[in-house]
């Protein structure tokens, strides 16, 4: 019953989603508000029929209904009840379905807010949203059904996967479930997909109302304007999901590392790049009215990099370009990518005479400048990044052989363009609109450029010997200071002009211009995630030995003692072997680490989870690698010092804080001040 | 050199030789694995770095490295003889060859581009605007602007 409840409602979703993209276009045609709203309502109730599917899911896979194919490969009886709920976007299926579901539910959002300002849009952005809906849920329907049933065939006994009976076949159920792949076990795994698909979703909404824009030729930062929160909301998941993933993969893989350039990690990372250059280059057309064209080609190719995103995680094209054609999704995203594309650049080239720019440019040295420099570097990086991701599947189509792109590869490329971007995001905040003054920029730079040159040459003289990591805490320290001393000099003016104390002028400070020192928060939380970067780049350390008990291993200012070894079973059928390991620094023992090797029986995967010590300094990582069944005398562990590693996860925190400062609402006072303001310090609207 | 010392000799180059085999014996360490591992990826988990894998045939691997460090072949032959086995797929850093010469020109390619088409578009005569007058600043202008993207609609 739920099955059918579950699959019928998906059937109507795409129905409506279909008549509200059709009738609102028809509606805009032929002047019919009246159909326009009709599409309205089709949008919003598609929205709930689709969580009306999505609670079927969830109370069945609840149940431990392993009849549904989906359910018997992502849930067994064993899983605690919130990780039978979280399969949801464990597996293929389900998580297209989440994904439909999330656009869904933002699309209905979209459909909520005040359309009285922007009638005109409205049509089109329902056009966009219910299309892209309606090719997420036909493939959810069509080619990867979460509530298809097995069937056995009574006369062969094969089992076969179909919504409805095939004939003379039975209902097959298995007793139990596969379960979830016990990688995806994690906190990190449960909350990281989500955040992801959010954030690629959330950079719909920004993209339907760019094309609405076009479609109705409304050439100025209405667009903009209207899904700037949008696009932050989109923005701070993406970055979310990247963190948390990033930390998952620390916890859970046991490689010492956060970052992989993995080609699913790529993924998210591309949207994320061209998201954020247009975060910027948005702020020039606002305040100057240039940059119109390349501010929609941004969001074009954000909206591209999602669904392609989403295309190369769920295609199986990552692992071979076979395995890409075997299943009917890769040629069918491959096909809405190319139409979605072609399309939003034949709007744009059809607009784009209206798009040129309101103002003369002004030169390099101006913050114009700097944001272009900006959307420059953040685009060779997306470029650099998409080349290496999918070099490897043009390598194997064209030549027939597969090669890898792995992290050197990435370091290589990348590690100067960021570099090139944190120097940027030191200075740019220093140059005027327009034209910038050199000596202005000089004095404002010294102080900062002189505690960079100290710092590094007192690393020099500490014995720090690696020109990358001299050069890269240089830098960072130049833009910290930089950047903490346009906090200094914005609240001293106040001070000055209102008399305010420090601490007041300082809050007062950020909460009148939020966009501004929330942007400089989101910085300062960059360049803390950079020292990490910087430290595990350039000055991890890492040994591998094998110890008896009571043996020890030594390895930078470390000292690593083994104790013993255990193994127990778990009750939710894993075997772990764990090692006892006392770490100490320069003789003072530290800690007690537990370093252990989960492997789940019934899958037959191993899970190595690393004992950790974690402080300010860095981390000791320690990883249980090998160890002798029988006798248990010796076990082989690897072990990484990361220096700093933890300003990464403490720069997220700070990057997050700026965004949500960012994104505030601003107050309705400063609202009113603002309308009430002379047309002359507004854009053109 | 007199004669009698080459007995002495001899016995001496014999004992070196043992204490170097008894050296050679105690083989490569974890550490020069997975300095060589590191380079290359896992044969069947899409690109885990081979140092760092868990599974039987990366463990196979590196029992394979360590017999050729043994053996004396430097990291660039073991890769290299890795290569001819598995094919390219196997090398962590694509090399810079043939096909693959492809995966490093595009990305500074790239940017030269880009950083002309930067240039091209910094560079472009400036329109000519009414000298210090902004057009934002004069509700004139942007009244003429807004008309003239009503009449483009």
């Amino acid at each position: 019953m739920l099955v059918d409840v579950g699959y019928f409602a998906l059937l109507l979703v795409l129905a409506a989603t279909v008549y509200a993209a059709a009738l609102a276009v028809a509606g805009a045609r032929l002047n019919e508000p009246g159909w326009v709203e009709s599409a309205r309502r089709a949008l919003l109730g598609a929205a709930l029929l689709l969580t009306l599917s999505s609670i079927c899911l969830l109370i069945l896979l609840a149940g431990n209904r392993f009849d549904l194919e989906f359910i018997a490969t992502v849930t067994s009886r064993a899983m605690p009840l919130y990780l039978k709920l979280t399969a949801w976007w464990g597996g293929q299926a389900g998580s297209l379905h989440f994904w439909a579901w999330l656009l869904s539910s933002f699309g209905a959002a979209a459909m909520l807010r005040d359309w009285r300002q922007e009638r005109a849009a409205l049509p089109y952005v329902i056009a966009i949203l219910a299309g892209t809906l309606a090719f997420f849920v036909s493939l959810v329907v069509f080619v990867d059904n979460p509530f298809a049933r097995l069937w056995q065939s009574a006369a062969t006994g094969e089992v076969t996967v179909a919504m409805f009976p095939p004939p003379g076949a039975l209902a097959f159920a298995p007793l139990d479930g596969r379960g979830l792949n016990p990688l995806l076990r994690h906190p990190g795994m449960i909350i990281h997909p989500p955040l992801l698909y959010l954030g690629f979703v959330a950079f719909v909404v920004p993209f339907a109302f760019a094309m609405a824009a076009l479609i109705t030729g409304r050439f100025d930062a209405g667009w903009i304007r209207s899904t700037r929160r949008w696009t932050l909301a989109g923005w701070l998941f993406l970055s979310l999901g990247l963190l948390l993933g990033g930390r998952w993969a620390y916890d859970v893989l046991g490689w010492g590392g956060y970052w992989g350039w993995d080609p699913v990690e790529n993924a998210a990372l591309m949207p994320w790049l061209t998201g954020t250059a247009l975060l910027h280059s948005a702020v020039v057309q606002e305040r100057r009215g240039l940059l119109k064209r390349w501010n929609l080609t941004l969001v074009i190719l954000t909206y591209g990099l999602v669904i392609f995103g989403t295309f190369l995680s769920r295609s199986g094209v990552i692992s071979s370009v076979h395995a890409f054609a075997q299943s009917a999704i890769g040629p069918l995203f491959f096909a809405f990518i190319a139409i979605t594309l072609l399309g939003s650049l034949g709007l744009l080239w059809r607009g784009w005479d209206g798009l040129a720019d309101e103002q003369p440019r002004e030169g390099w040295f101006s913050r114009e400048g700097a944001f272009l420099l900006n959307n420059y570097l953040f685009l060779g990086l997306t470029v650099s990044v998409f080349w290496g991701t999918v070099y490897p599947m043009l390598s194997e189509a064209v030549t027939g052989s597969q090669i890898t792109v792995g992290p050197p590869y990435y370091r290589q490329v990348t590690g100067p363009l960021f570099a090139a971007l944190v120097l940027l995001m030191g200075i740019a905040p220093l140059l005027a609109w327009r034209q910038a003054s050199a000596r202005r920029l000089g004095a404002a730079l010294c102080l900062p450029l002189a505690a960079a040159l100290m710092v590094m040459f007192g690393l020099a003289v500490a014995g720090l010997t690696s020109l990358g990591g001299l050069f890269g805490y240089g830098l960072v320290s130049l833009v910290g200071l930089s950047t903490v001393l346009e906090y200094g000099r914005g609240a001293q003016a106040r001070c000055r002009a209102t008399g305010e104390g420090w601490p007041k002028a300082l809050v007062r400070l950020i909460t009148r211009s939020r966009r501004r020192y929330g942007g400089y928060a989101i910085h300062l939380g960059v360049v803390l995630i950079a020292l990490g970067v910087i430290g595990t780049t350039f000055f991890q350390i890492e040994t591998q030995g094998r110890l008896a008990p009571g043996e020890s291993l030594t390895i930078g200012r470390y000292t690593l003692t083994y104790i013993g070894l255990d193994e127990a079973l778990a009750p939710d059928d894993r075997i772990v072997t764990t090692a006892t390991v006392d770490v100490a620094e320069r003789g003072t023992r530290l800690a007690r680490l537990y370093p252990h090797r989960d492997l789940y029986v019934r899958s037959g995967q191993p899970m190595t989870i690393a004992g950790l010590h974690s402080d300010l300094a860095g981390d000791v990582y320690v990883i249980l690698a090998d160890w002798e069944e029988l006798s248990s005398a010796g076990a082989t562990f690897k072990v990484y010092v990361n220096p700093l590693i933890n300003f990464i996860w403490l720069g997220g925190a700070v990057f997050v804080l700026g965004t949500l400062i960012a994104a505030w609402p601003e107050r309705r006072r400063a609202v009113a001040r603002s309308v009430a303001a002379p047309p002359a310090h507004r854009a053109p609207e | 050199m007199h004669r009698h010392l080459y007995p002495a000799v001899a016995t001496a180059l014999i004992f070196l030789g043992l204490a170097l085999s008894v050296v050679a014996q105690e083989g490569p360490s974890d550490d020069d694995v997975n300095r060589v591992a590191r380079q290359m990826v896992c044969p069947v988990c899409e690109g885990i770095p081979l140092d760092v894998c868990t599974t039987e045939a990366c463990s196979q691997w590196r029992a394979e490295i360590r017999a050729q460090l043994a053996a004396g072949h430097s990291d660039e032959e073991i890769k290299a003889e890795f290569v001819r086995q598995y094919g390219e797929r196997v090398l962590a850093l694509p090399l810079a060859a043939g096909f693959t010469l492809g995966v490093w020109v595009l990305p500074p390619l790239a940017l030269v581009l880009g950083g002309l088409g930067l240039w091209a578009y910094l560079r472009r005569p400036r329109t000519s605007e009414p000298a210090g007058l902004s057009p934002v600043a004069d509700p004139a202008a942007l009244a003429e602007i807004e008309r003239e993207v009503r009449e483009r609609l």
